[in-house]
């Protein structure tokens, strides 16, 4: 299981990389292995408004379909377009070409609430 | 000994009764017989059916409104319709032994798409209403503006908007009349149901200004004729496919079809048919997008959609094969000379004309002596052109529409399909909560009498003596085995009658004044169409813990009612619980409920383990559904028809809602079916079979048990009619899966269990009462057979990626191919067992890839990149 140490993350297996005044949000490696071969991904609308822990976009997998919820408030200002021909990026590269949307944070104080990559690998692997 | 007194040895009994006594809690055990009329021999019963239904007046039907008279080609009545090689098959959720029905659901959307001219087509819904009820939430979710008007054009069939009305309301939707700024969407009826035929291009372009969607409501063999909606703008499109063969039956089973564009492919509701490929890379049809369903969303689910109308879509479906786009052509434009000649109005129209005060629907089975009649000495009108309206577009040319028009041809094709499906005439299929037992034939017989196929659903009373008396007679039936006092047969499933059961509950609260009781509790263990159609039905739904043995967490649910006691609306429960376990402590739950200003609606799709030894009124639910297509042996048609009545306490009688489905008794020509199963067991026989039901499947928890162990049992050691097979272990032991046993048992010849449901990681069992020892001893052979390839890969003898499990199911092609590289023999493979010596049942195709599937979503015929 990969966890980055430059990363936040949150329970629900979402991870935050900062960009400026944005936040990049994807599901981290132990989420894409749990929902298994990713088929599709419903992301957020450019423009919407969401709130830390409400769910915000969805990702299915043959087996499942699963909720990912924000990890913090914003807006969203950029979905990653690629996923719509290539779910599959989402499982081979989580991190980086596997990235679901961006958020302009409205609080960045939020990401201190955010579990430390430490952390995370212990709930991850409870 | 007996088979049964051999069976009882190995559970550990001495007798069907002391075996009932352990495994039935005795504080609601019904001690008296059910009062129903005593068995007859099937000679008998078809005699008293034949003199009920004769009661039927048969008279030229000229009502249309979605409901037209037309001929099922003998070919496909004889080989489908009466064929139990396609109508005891199971959903096709096992693709490698479905590929036939799969083809034939294939072909019904690419008609579908072609005829209306839209990009991607489901696999049938319940029926033309419903279907737009569907359309009006799918337009809502889409919108997604907040806008709450959906507007229904008066010209709409009424039994639509009827159906619309009663749907509607639960979601905070108004139905309308006139576009306004609100509309989210907007449902148009083509031609109208009065027949005239409008152009609704400059509508439909207002509507999408605003971007409101527009769903138009049609008629497939006017499509052949006319314009189709998908070249003036609609984004979805729906109607009936009654008229493409099907009986009209009083009101169904039919397949509704429903038609929208590409891009809102994953908003669309119902079973979607798509192309895959298998291990081997040949071309492999599924069940496309199953993450969507119900099942999997729950309370997040956008539609309680269960089932389709398989059965029916399939045989509308080899209608359109069978006559080809020129057969359709001819067959539409004689209906349309015909109603030339009757017409009196400059207005275009096809089939459906005004004379004098009354719309006259003319159809395939019209003649020219029906329309000298019509015409009442009036001289004949002039041939007229559909001209602007009229079809410029190809359809249905792919190969299948252009092959088939020879007897012969048709006849072949159509056991080609259906030799590629397991169905009941080849083995037992042990799907838990499915109830696949025997729908006896004399019981389908009566499907085929004009008495019950030929009535129109809106035919005056008076000519339907002899269905009420049989609805009379069956709805008494079903209050006497569930002990309530009123039934309604209209739900056309399983899931509408979910739906129904809770609308009525709301209704009740409503008139009591507690409009605010809108909380529904439903235990973690419910099937996911149970929040679903909570969901629908306006309830917002809590979950309720379950507890080690899988029973309630009686503490959890007590505490939540209390929490919530204000606005308790309902607690939905199934009994015996989805665990295969008659819980003790249900009169208790029951109370808990009812104390707290709550009602208890039990869900019915385990009934067959309560028929003549408890009732749900007894045990204190308000309110239940019955699957007629589980309990009472209507045969689940490879995915449908479905008919779950709803049975209710008195004091919840007057809140049956009236239109939940198009037509007012639902799918009524399959409860003949139902009729006759009762009249044919009797009491004491209906009883016997629930005895016997929960025999078997402790027979088979007691034989697997030395491998596969069973996970719940009740107080005394014992299930009910089904066991749930623990085979969690065997993931880390040996990297198998259920999966992977459901495939190998396809190399036996078997249907697989229900798959890793209600628990993941095991298989449920659900014998029936229809199995045989011999069968159950075949299933249970099979079973310890593959048990023994698991510890051989678990012992390292043959690798954990390269074994007869993984590499199940083993096609023909694969077996008899020159190369052969496998640790495992072609013997092993293809006959690990005599029986398969004697006769094997090839799977068509190898493993079906689903990743691929879903990734690529493919649902016509044609050509796969």
């Amino acid at each position: 299981m990969s966890v980055p140490t430059n990363l936040r993350y949150t329970k629900t297996h979402e991870w935050l990389r900062i960009e400026g005044d944005a936040a990049v949000v994807g599901i981290t490696d132990h989420a894409q292995k749990e929902l298994t071969d990713i088929v599709y991904v419903e992301p957020p609308q450019v423009g919407d408004n969401v709130e830390a822990g409400k769910e915000c976009a969805v990702v299915e997998s043959v087996k499942a379909a699963s909720d990912i919820y924000a990890p913090v408030t914003g807006e969203v200002v950029a979905a990653n377009t690629a996923l719509a021909d290539h779910p599959e990026l989402v499982n081979e590269d989580p991190y980086g070409q596997g990235w679901l949307f961006k958020i302009r944070m409205s609080d960045p104080a939020q990401v201190d609430e955010l579990l430390p990559p430490d952390e995370y690998a212990n709930h991850a692997g409870e | 000994m007996t088979d049964t007194q051999e069976m009882l040895r190995v559970v550990g009994y001495s007798s069907l009764d002391a075996m009932a006594d352990a495994v039935v809690p005795e504080m609601f055990r019904l001690r008296r017989p059910l009062n129903l009329p005593a068995a007859r021999t099937e000679q008998e019963a078809l005699a008293d059916l034949r003199a009920i239904m004769s009661r039927n007046k048969l008279t030229r039907s000229f009502l249309g409104r979605g409901y037209y008279g037309c001929y099922m080609p003998p070919v496909i009545q004889r080989n489908i319709l009466e064929n139990p090689g396609w109508y005891t098959a199971y959903t096709p959720y096992q693709a490698e032994i479905s590929q036939g029905r799969l083809e034939a659901l294939l072909n019904f959307q690419t008609m579908v798409c072609d005829l209306t001219a839209m990009e991607i087509a489901n696999a049938s819904l319940l029926d033309e209403a419903t279907a737009a009820a569907e359309a009006m939430t799918m337009c809502h979710r889409l919108d997604g503006s907040g806008r709450n008007t959906f507007v229904v054009s008066p010209d709409c069939h009424p039994q639509t908007i009827a159906v619309l009305r009663t749907r509607a309301e639960p979601h905070g939707i108004t139905i309308g009349t006139e576009l306004t700024p609100d509309t989210f969407g907007i449902l148009l009826q083509y031609p109208t149901t009065d027949g005239v035929i409008r152009d609704y291009a400059p509508l439909i372009g207002r509507a999408h200004e605003q971007k409101t969607l527009v769903v138009v409501a049609t008629d497939l063999l006017a499509l052949t004729l006319i314009k189709p909606p998908g070249e003036f703008g609609a984004d979805i499109v729906l109607g009936n496919s009654q008229r493409f063969g099907l009986p009209m039956g009083y009101g169904g089973p039919h397949a509704a079809f429903f038609a929208t564009r590409d891009e809102f492919k994953r908003q669309m509701p119902g079973r979607l048919i798509g192309v895959s490929k298998d291990a081997q890379g040949r071309l492999a049809l599924r069940m496309a997008l199953q993450t969507r369903e119900q099942h999997i969303r729950r309370e997040k689910a956008t539609s309680n959609i269960c089932t389709s109308q398989v059965l029916l879509a399939v045989l509308a479906s080899m209608y359109a094969v069978w006559h080809g786009p020129d057969g359709l052509r001819r067959i539409a434009e004689r209906i349309h000379r015909l109603a030339c000649r009757l017409a009196q109005t400059n207005e275009p129209f096809f089939d459906t004309v005004r004379v004098g005060d009354r719309v006259v629907a003319l159809d395939e089975t019209t003649t020219d002596a029906d329309v000298n009649r019509l015409l009442e000495g009036r001289a004949p009108s002039r041939p007229s052109s559909l001209g602007f309206f009229a079809r410029t577009t190809p359809f249905l040319t792919h190969e299948v529409f252009n092959r088939y028009h020879t007897e012969h041809e048709m006849l072949r094709y159509i056991h080609h399909l259906e030799s590629k499906d397991l169905a009941l005439n080849t083995a037992m299929i042990p799907l838990g909560s499915c109830t696949m037992k025997l729908t006896p034939t004399a019981a389908m017989l009566p499907l085929s009498w004009p008495e019950v196929n030929g009535l129109h659903p809106f035919a005056p009373r008076d000519e339907a003596t002899g269905y009420h008396a049989m609805f009379r007679q069956l709805g008494a039936w079903l209050a006497e085995i569930t002990g309530f006092a009123e039934v309604s047969l209209q739900p056309n499933a399983g899931s509408q009658g979910e739906y129904t059961g809770l609308l009525t509950i709301r209704a009740y609260h409503k008139q009591r004044g507690e409009p605010h009781r809108n909380v529904c509790l439903i235990p973690v263990s419910a099937h996911g169409t149970n929040p679903a159609s909570a969901v629908m039905a306006g309830f917002k739904v809590l979950p309720v813990a379950c507890d080690a043995q899988g029973n309630v967490d009686v503490n959890d649910l007590a505490a939540k009612a209390t929490q919530h006691a204000t606005n308790l609306g309902a607690l939905m429960v199934t009994y015996p619980s989805t665990h295969g376990v008659f819980e003790e402590r249900i009169q208790e739950i029951c109370a808990l409920i009812h104390q707290h200003g709550g009602q208890v609606y039990m869900d019915g799709a385990n009934m067959n383990a309560q028929v003549g030894l408890c009732r749900p009124g007894d045990i204190g639910a308000d309110v239940c559904h019955l699957n007629l297509h589980k309990t009472f042996a209507i045969p689940h048609g490879g995915g449908g028809p479905g008919v779950g009545p709803i049975c209710v306490a008195k004091h919840l009688a007057e809140f049956i809602p009236q239109h939940v489905s198009a037509a007012p008794f639902g799918s009524a020509s399959v409860l003949t079916i139902s009729w006759m199963y009762i009249a044919l067991n009797g009491a004491a026989g209906l009883t016997e079979a629930t005895k016997t039901a929960i025999l078997n499947a402790n027979y088979v928890a007691k034989r697997l048990a030395p491998c596969v162990p069973t996970l719940y049992k009740g107080a005394r050691a014992l299930v009910a009619h089904e066991c749930i097979l623990d085979l969690r272990e065997w993931k880390t032991r040996a990297g198998i899966e259920p999966e992977d046993v459901a495939k190998r048992l396809m190399d036996f010849g078997f249907h697989a269990p229900t798959m890793s449901w209600p628990v993941p990681g095991t298989l449920m069992v659900e014998p029936t009462e229809s199995e045989s020892k011999a069968e159950l001893d075949r299933f249970c052979d099979a079973m310890i057979a593959i048990h023994g390839e698991m510890e051989a890969i678990a012992a390292g003898k043959v690798p954990r990626d390269n074994n007869p499990l993984k590499n199940a199911p083993h096609t023909a092609q694969v077996c008899c191919a020159d190369k052969w590289d496998r640790p495992y023999s072609r013997e092993q493979a293809a006959f690990p067992t005599p029986w398969t010596r004697e006769h094997k049942f090839w799977p068509a195709v190898g493993r079906v890839d689903n990743v691929y599937g879903d990734r690529n979503i493919f649902c016509t015929c044609g050509p796969v990149a």
